[in-house]
């Protein structure tokens, strides 16, 4: 039987009441959190909006989120086959569902315009 | 005028688009010559391209661990090019590239050093010599990208926007005079008018399923140029990564990371029989590393196509003749890294398969990287001629780095004796329209549409292309031109992927559709150009191929290559 991976996603803009939606996943071993959502993307829903460009190089470090409390990289926390739940980072502006405005002030459109 | 209100209208001398090394390169150059510059990302700054992601290898003429002299390093480049080089773009990069790595090296990049201070230098395939510098372990990009970066902050002239995806060069009297495009963080419209505007986008590897970049790496440099009136060139020449990590599954670590694996400690590249095979194809490694890219892929390619591959559909790299303190001395974390993966190199092989890496055809440039736009200028990867049908390994960083400084130099000086001053405002309501419109849902998913059109091209524009199959994949293109439409889905917001999606798709299908037109026309088989139903090198088929809009049609036309005599461009 093949086992399944429960992502219980934070979704919303930034402004308003923020609902949870879950997904769920076809699990192979060896996935990481990110392949779960770019299979959401994918297949099952592509309005969910998360930040990441690298693609689990771990390299431009865009893709950090709160996975199941704890903050981490989406790239290289494992997704299991059980309920995880993924939330924007608490400390940043929010933008959209998983996104938030981590560039620094002085990086962004608002700064200047 | 309800549009215009809703839009951000900025204003510089010159205008980069894109942060890796070459547009952060741009930026710096330009601001040292005294005019302002916006350096814009679609992602965060210096973060989001291929340079970040390089692992090893920069190759520059520096001589510090045996002599060297850069027409040495040309000779090599040029070789590799398999005759497609414009000498004149490959020998800025192997003469000025050492002045770049010089200067990375007193901004404290942090280059490898022996004990005595001497650069290391390892000996990458294709180079006669040991010829390329690094940063331990597997950080060669992450410390370019914050050696650059920190560098930008420190220049007042310059300044940076992130998140910012530009969607159209504005051209008007047949000069580049700005940029449109959109505030990705809070879907706001963006007007940019600049005297100059330099791309610097990179390449186009997102294309293919499996590959080494980041997924910006859409080729909307490419569509930005061409529709702006530039002219593209020799791009059916995508370069494959021959050894990309295949299996098992890694998290964290870079697929080209096994390339400073082979550079340090050799490696043996095993088929299903646990036997060497890059022999049977003429190259005989015994432990080292000296396989061309081109070459290399191809060989593991037959070996597949043989039944002699491994289970996941490539071949194993073995380094379990290396003892555990050699492993851990070359790689000392790394190697716990992938222990936390289930890795052991002593006790195990892992598998390994090309991989889309770099693309060497692109915007066809001047030496002082100017398209055939004025004011319109490009930089990096995005920038034709320099790499020819097959790029040299560890050339890519310092042709970001060489191409970058001239581009920003030549388009501050541009800028500084621009006719008229910058305009206010750039663009119509109604050219800002398709921006701020808001529109229905799409009626396809388009990143599952990515997704398909990532598949197709791999299967008939990857290492081994027909005929059949790519007149196969431009109808597929045609159909998928059709289901995207004319307009964007949804409405501005912010950090709205389904609007980054239309958009990149807009680009990459174009893209897709150049590169299988090309490689349909090339009727042979040249470095990364592999033909199975034109197995040979054709001689007369030592040209570019140049592209270019005309009355919104792609026209394919073929040029001479400049390989002779290389001319005193340099400064």
């Amino acid at each position: 039987m093949s086992r399944i991976a429960h992502l219980i996603i934070h979704r919303g803009e930034k402004g308003e009441i923020p609902t949870l939606r879950r997904y769920e996943v076809p699990h192979t071993p060896g996935q990481s959190v990110l392949d779960g959502l770019r299979y959401v993307r994918a297949t099952l829903d592509p309005t969910l909006n998360f930040r990441h460009s690298c693609i689990s190089a771990n390299s431009c470090k865009e893709c950090m989120i709160v996975i199941d409390g704890k903050i981490g990289y989406a790239c290289m926390v494992r997704l299991e086959p059980r309920e995880m739940l993924l939330e924007p980072l608490p400390n940043k502006p929010h933008l959209s569902d998983l996104a938030t405005e981590i560039a620094p002030p002085d990086e962004r459109l608002d700064h200047v315009s | 005028m309800k549009t215009r209100a809703k839009t951000a209208d900025l204003n510089a001398d010159v205008l980069v688009a894109g942060s890796g090394a070459a547009g952060m390169a741009a930026a710096l150059a330009a601001a040292e010559r005294g005019v302002r510059v916006i350096l814009a990302d679609r992602s965060l700054i210096g973060r989001g391209g291929a340079t970040v992601m390089a692992q090893m290898t920069v190759a520059a003429a520096l001589g510090e661990e045996v002599p060297d002299h850069w027409e040495a390093h040309l000779a090599d480049t040029m070789a590799a090019g398999r005759g497609l080089c414009e000498a004149d773009l490959a020998a800025l990069v192997c003469e000025e590239g050492p002045r770049d790595i010089r200067q990375l090296d007193e901004w404290n990049i942090g280059w490898a050093r022996r004990s005595d201070g001497r650069l290391r230098q390892v000996h990458a395939p294709g180079h006669d010599r040991p010829r390329c510098v690094y940063v331990d372990f597997l950080a060669t990009g992450p410390a370019v990208s914050k050696t650059l970066r920190a560098r930008l902050q420190r220049q007042q002239r310059i300044t940076r926007i992130g998140d910012l995806y530009i969607t159209d060069v504005v051209v008007r009297d047949g000069t580049a005079c700005g940029a449109l495009g959109f505030s990705v963080a809070d879907g706001r419209a963006v007007a940019i008018a600049a005297s100059a505007v330099v791309l610097a986008t990179g390449g186009l590897t997102r294309l293919y399923g499996r590959n080494s970049a980041s997924a910006n790496m859409t080729g909307n440099g490419h569509a930005l140029a061409l529709q702006a009136g530039a002219e593209l060139m020799d791009m059916e020449f995508v370069q494959f990564f021959p050894i990309g990590h295949l299996a098992p599954r890694l998290v964290g670590m870079d697929p080209i990371m096994w390339d400073p694996f082979r550079y340090k400690l050799g490696g043996r590249l095993l088929n299903s029989e646990k036997r060497e095979f890059l022999n049977d194809y003429g190259v005989e490694e015994r432990g080292r590393y000296v396989a061309t890219r081109d070459h290399a892929t191809h060989s593991i390619l037959k070996e597949v196509e043989a039944g002699r591959g491994s289970p996941a559909g490539g071949v194993y790299l073995s380094f379990q003749h290396v003892p555990e303190n050699k492993l851990r001395e070359a790689f000392g974390p790394v190697i716990d890294r992938l222990a936390r993966n289930g890795i052991d190199l002593t006790k195990m092989p892992v598998e390994v398969a090309p991989i889309a890496h770099y693309h060497m055809g692109g915007v066809r440039v001047d030496p002082t990287m100017e398209t055939r736009v004025p004011n319109l200028f490009a930089a990096g990867e995005l920038v034709a001629g320099a790499n020819g049908a097959n790029r040299l390994s560890g050339n890519a960083i310092t042709e970001a780095l060489v191409f970058g400084r001239r581009a920003g130099e030549a388009a501050a000086t541009r800028a500084k004796t621009a006719a008229s001053a910058v305009p206010n405002e750039i663009a119509s309501p109604e050219q800002l329209e398709p921006l701020c419109a808001s529109t229905g849902d799409p009626a396809h998913n388009l990143a599952g549409m990515i997704l398909e059109l990532q598949g197709l091209v791999a299967d008939v524009a990857g290492p081994s292309r027909n005929e059949k199959g790519l007149e196969q994949g431009l109808l597929k293109l045609a159909q998928m031109r059709v289901a995207i439409g004319e307009v964007p889905p949804g409405r501005p917001g912010p950090y709205n992927l389904v609007r980054v999606d239309w958009f990149d798709l807009r680009s990459m299908l174009i893209v897709a559709e150049v590169i299988m037109r090309s490689a349909c026309l090339r009727t042979e088989s040249r470095g990364a150009h592999q033909r199975d139903d034109f197995p040979l090198l054709d001689n007369s088929w030592a040209q570019h191929q140049i592209v270019s809009l005309r009355d919104g049609a792609l026209a394919f036309e073929r040029a001479p290559v400049a390989n002779g005599e290389v001319a005193k461009v340099s400064s």
